[in-house]
């Protein structure tokens, strides 16, 4: 490991380097090293509360001491963290086994496009009762319930990512892995991470926006008739809406809002500068990513110290590595060989996979009939119907505000974090305040739940069309100035085409979002009083709390079949459109 | 060169002249759409220890595809390359690659770069380290170890490129045009301080094979000089070059073994190419037997040879190609693609290595647009088999023609990549000669309005 160096060369043997160093210590050095301390410190003292003994029927609500707040944010904060390694190690492995193996490819990337449709909150009480039943006794079966649920939101954007930086790695950095003939370990770490390592930061950090939502959803929820609550953030908001506590959860927004803008800062703010020394350039680009903890941690002179100490590692990891060979492709390949190779492994795969739609149909049949799926169909469209309007709504809504941001480099510059974190705010957080209104004014909530999954939704389409209105050159729009082209011709002309593809990544976020959010907004609590709207989220949320597994089942296959049928049908097409035609 | 002992060596040292690296009958094809098409076809070639050989043809003539079947990085499709006597299985370990991009992973610092070929071998730290410092040093990149990569100059990277390849010490270095993505004088300095290397005797392998579109750097440069054919590949002719080094550009026998070399490579010598020179207008009988199989669209855009042949017409009508080559700062690649559209469309023959204007060619250099386009038309129609099968196409069909239809019939003569150059050519030309017009989002070809009339 190594990190930037100023440009001096310092070639001194490491003991009397180290010696040399910590003799002039500066107040920067004591300041890093005390911030490495007391975060493990916290760490500690956080991570020993998630152990803890629990009887499963005393657990349905938290102290609401707004004292506590900071406490249960480290817990929340811990369990989002534990779920981010999560993704990451998931996504290093299977997107390395996917494009690696040829065979195995053919498996793992479909099964991966389903499981990025398939609506994440509806597998959380599954979970939960699995991992109760797997540490008995224990807040830990939770604690896990939890996490999985943050880290099924957050991996398999982060592995589509990774896989393909793997597959489209440049030619000639495939062929100096080769022809130096790199054992496989390095190649992995020396050429393929660093390739992808910007894409993974940057995905790695929206996900984990997207993650605050699930963590919220997941730290208070209710399975098979059980309320079950962990100390966190999420679970303090749920316990005060349900008392009706307005103020109580004032204190908890305001808590969550320090949460996401403090992790951004000193997380992933300094991660994404660091990250730039990956970029495969030849030239240093003019707009950087900067970081003022990042700087800050590269005055000290822990960064050197820490990277001679660790090379003795990453040269004996290197040499232990040597086990899994070369890097080298056979010249030769045996036809028949493999052809019987890649038949024997359809066969077990498409095997099982039968085997398994077979045990489930069958499963389904015995206890509801196979009618099972007619009403989440039937009650799809309503939740369809609700996500179209909304996309449209934001769409109308948004794109306008989005382009006069664009357009000026001073308001993006501000605006653009702001957005951003909105993106990353739970919406589910603001969903008693809406709750509280719908009650006010009467509101319908069919109507109503439309408002709360546009809460989290419509972000994404006003920070892609920004991104995209920034992108448009400068000279198109001095160009069309001199035309005179104004009105609705310039947006038809240079608009549109201008924001089309940027707006279609929003849009496809945005709609995915929605389908999700529609599982916790088409039944909102707000101090014992439940409204509950008609569609799919609403069923598969009743499903949940009844612990009434066929319909559960039913209706998330239902619900993956709309967000999967969706994108093929519009999405994809508008992607591809915008890919041939509209890219600049 | 001088033998000089090169410290950590284990395999033994051969004499110079014994064979070190061997194609044998190497074919190389990819697969089509009905049949697999070609690149390289029947390559013999031997590498001796102690020579510089240079791999020398067009683009499209396979030299870089041969480099990496010599390498090992890719298969051959039939015949065997060997190492030392022993078939390769995967990538050579004999051999080490410089590349025309570079290549340097730019998150590592120079040091860091050089050292990856050690690594690789299990070298401990200490003597990577070592050995780094001095090829760093061997190529003149002394106190540049810590720097990164983005923060030198081309040629300083390509020095990082050389060091990394010389300091595992291969038996045969593999330069892939290595200088040109360098500026003229970069790659001149470059070229000299490693030609000095090789014959102070310094120079840590026992061989180099280099790929080149330059023919000056291959007489420079190399002891033997192998010219590739295009399409497929084929070996065309071998030069054996006795210049006393350092060669002398300004030597007589410099410039005679570059014209005649000039020669084989544009294919136009009497013997070779039989069909070619003394087609004044083109002639009929020949003009009928041109098909989309035998008669590749060379890659050449309407203004590129309109360019050429408004410079060949203030040259006075003809011009060597050689010196017009020099005069535009370019070199064989940039320029024979025009060259051939020119001959190709009838506007142009070829005679000597002199390139004459056709009368018709007078015409569409002097000709205002209107009026080009209009003799273009007439000359594509008659000499481009593919756009004249499009304008046939649609006047048959009478409306459109999804792309398509041609790159599946194409695709029975070319790769998927040569299907779309020429596609893409086909569409440029017709476009400007205002026979058809394409559209790029439903992928169609639809008859120009005033095309129609035309032909």
């Amino acid at each position: 490991m190594s990190y930037p160096s100023r440009p001096t060369a310092w070639r001194v043997s490491l003991s009397g380097k180290v010696a040399g160093r910590l003799a002039r210590m500066s107040w920067v050095d004591v300041v890093v090293a005390a911030a490495v301390l007391v975060g493990l410190y916290l760490l500690l003292r956080v991570g020993k509360g998630a152990t803890v003994s629990f009887d499963p029927a005393q657990v349905a609500r938290v102290d609401t001491d707004p004292a506590k707040l900071p406490y249960y944010a480290a817990r929340s904060l811990l369990r989002m963290f534990v779920a981010l390694a999560a993704s990451v190690v998931f996504t290093l492995v299977y997107a390395y086994a996917a494009a690696r193996s040829r065979r195995l490819e053919r498996v793992l990337i479909p099964a991966l496009d389903i499981l990025q449709s398939v609506p994440v909150l509806g597998f959380l009480s599954v979970a939960v009762t699995g991992f109760i039943s797997l540490f008995p006794g224990s807040l830990l079966g939770l604690e896990c319930a939890s996490i999985f649920a943050i880290f099924t939101s957050q991996a398999w954007n982060m592995t589509f990512g990774f896989y393909h930086s793997l597959i489209t790695l440049p030619r000639e950095l495939d062929e100096v892995s080769r022809s130096f003939r790199f054992t496989r370990w390095m190649r992995f770490w020396k050429v393929e991470l660093p390739s992808g390592a910007i894409g993974l930061v940057w995905n790695g950090m929206m996900s984990f926006g997207g993650g605050w939502f699930f963590l919220v959803a997941s730290e208070a929820i209710s399975v098979s008739h059980h309320k079950y609550a962990l100390p966190g953030v999420g679970s303090f908001a749920g316990t005060a809406i349900a008392d009706g506590d307005l103020g109580k959860v004032g204190w908890a927004v305001a808590t969550m809002a320090v949460m996401v803008i403090g992790v951004n800062f000193v997380f992933w703010r300094p991660l994404t500068a660091w990250a730039e020394r990956f970029k495969n350039e030849q030239s240093e680009a003019a707009d950087v990513q900067r970081s003022l903890v990042l700087d800050f941690v590269r005055r000290s002179s822990w960064p050197r110290l820490l990277g001679r100490l660790a090379r003795p590692v990453g040269e004996a990891l290197g040499r232990a590595g040597r086990v899994f060979g070369t890097d080298d492709q056979p010249l030769a390949v045996n036809r028949t060989r493999r052809r019987t190779g890649d038949l024997a492994f359809a066969l077990v795969a498409a095997g099982l996979v039968l085997w398994g739609v077979l045990d489930l149909l069958g499963y389904l049949n015995a206890h509801t009939g196979l009618g099972v799926f007619g009403e989440p169909l039937l009650l799809g469209l309503a939740t369809l119907a609700r996500v179209v309007v909304l996309v449209a709504f934001a769409t109308v809504v948004w794109v306008p505000i989005g382009v006069r941001i664009g357009f000026s480099p001073k308001l993006a510059r501000i605006a653009q974090p702001v957005v951003q974190l909105l993106a990353s705010f739970p919406a589910n957080f603001l969903f008693p305040v809406a709750t509280w209104f719908f009650l006010r004014t009467g509101l319908s909530i069919n109507i109503g739940g439309m408002l709360l999954m546009a809460l989290g939704a419509q972000w994404y389409i006003l920070f892609n069309t920004i991104a995209g209105a920034s992108a448009i050159p400068s000279d198109l729009r001095e160009a069309m100035d001199d035309l005179g082209v104004r009105g609705w011709q310039r947006w038809r002309r240079l608009i549109i085409p201008g924001i089309f593809p940027a707006y279609v990544t929003g849009g496809i976020t945005a709609s995915g979002g929605a389908w999700n959010a529609s599982i916790v907004s088409e039944v909102v609590t707000f101090g014992g009083t439940t409204l509950t709207a008609t569609g799919l989220g609403s069923y598969i949320s009743h499903a949940t709390s009844t612990g009434d597994y066929p319909h559960l089942i039913a209706g998330i296959a239902v619900m993956a079949c709309y967000v999967v049928g969706l994108n093929r049908l519009l999405w994809r097409r508008l992607y591809r459109l915008a890919e041939t035609r509209y890219s600049l | 060169m001088a033998p000089g002992t090169t410290p950590g060596r284990t395999s033994a040292r051969l004499a110079d002249g014994e064979v070190l690296l061997a194609a044998e009958a190497v074919t190389k094809s990819y697969a089509g759409a009905d049949r697999e098409l070609p690149v390289l076809a029947g390559i013999d070639l031997q590498v001796r220890a102690g020579e510089i050989v240079a791999l020398l043809g067009r683009s499209g003539s396979g030299k870089s595809t041969l480099l990496r079947c010599l390498a090992g990085l890719i298969p051959a499709s039939s015949g065997r390359v060997t190492y030392r006597g022993e078939p390769l299985t995967g990538a050579n370990p004999g051999t080490a690659l410089v590349f025309q991009t570079f290549a340097l992973l730019p998150w590592l610092t120079v040091q860091q770069n050089v050292e990856l070929g050690l690594e690789a071998r299990g070298v401990p730290a200490r003597e990577r380290a070592e050995a780094a410092l001095q090829a760093i040093d061997l190529i003149g990149l002394d106190g540049f170890e810590s720097a990164y990569p983005k923060e030198l100059s081309g040629g300083m990277r390509q020095r990082v490129g050389f060091a990394r390849a010389l300091v595992v010490e291969p038996d045969v270095l593999m330069m892939d045009e290595p200088f040109s993505a360098l500026d003229v004088l970069t790659a001149e300095n470059l070229r000299g301080e490693l030609m000095e290397l090789w014959a102070s005797g310094q120079f840590p392998t026992r061989a180099v094979v280099l790929v080149t579109h330059n023919i000056e750097e291959a007489v420079l440069m190399a002891d033997r000089v192998v010219v590739l054919g295009s399409r497929p590949g084929t070996l065309k002719a071998t030069f054996d070059v006795a210049l006393e080094r350092p060669r002398d550009r300004n030597a007589p026998e410099f410039d005679a073994l570059i014209d005649a070399i000039y020669q084989v490579m544009t294919g136009r010598e009497k013997d070779t190419a039989p069909h070619l020179p003394g087609r004044t207008a083109a002639e009929p009988a020949e003009l009928a037997k041109r098909t989309i199989a035998n008669t590749p669209l060379p890659q050449a855009s309407v203004d590129g040879l309109s360019g050429l042949a408004e410079i060949v017409a203030q040259h006075g009508g003809g011009c060597d190609l050689a010196d017009l080559a020099e005069e535009l700062g370019l070199e064989v690649d940039d320029l024979l693609p025009q060259v051939d559209a020119l001959d190709l469309l009838g506007f142009t023959v070829v005679r000597d290595g002199e390139l004459l204007l056709t009368p018709r060619g007078t015409a569409f250099a002097g000709a205002d647009v209107q009026e080009s386009k209009r003799i273009f038309a007439d000359a594509v129609l008659e000499a481009a088999p593919l756009v004249r099968l499009i304008v046939t196409s649609l006047r048959r069909t009478g409306g459109t023609v999804r792309a398509g239809f041609f790159r599946d019939l194409l695709a029975h003569h070319y790769t998927s990549e040569q299907v779309g150059e020429q596609l893409e050519t086909a569409t440029d030309w017709g476009r400007y000669a205002e026979l058809y017009s394409y559209e790029a989002a439903p992928e169609e070809y639809a008859l120009d309005e005033g095309g129609a009339t035309l032909g």
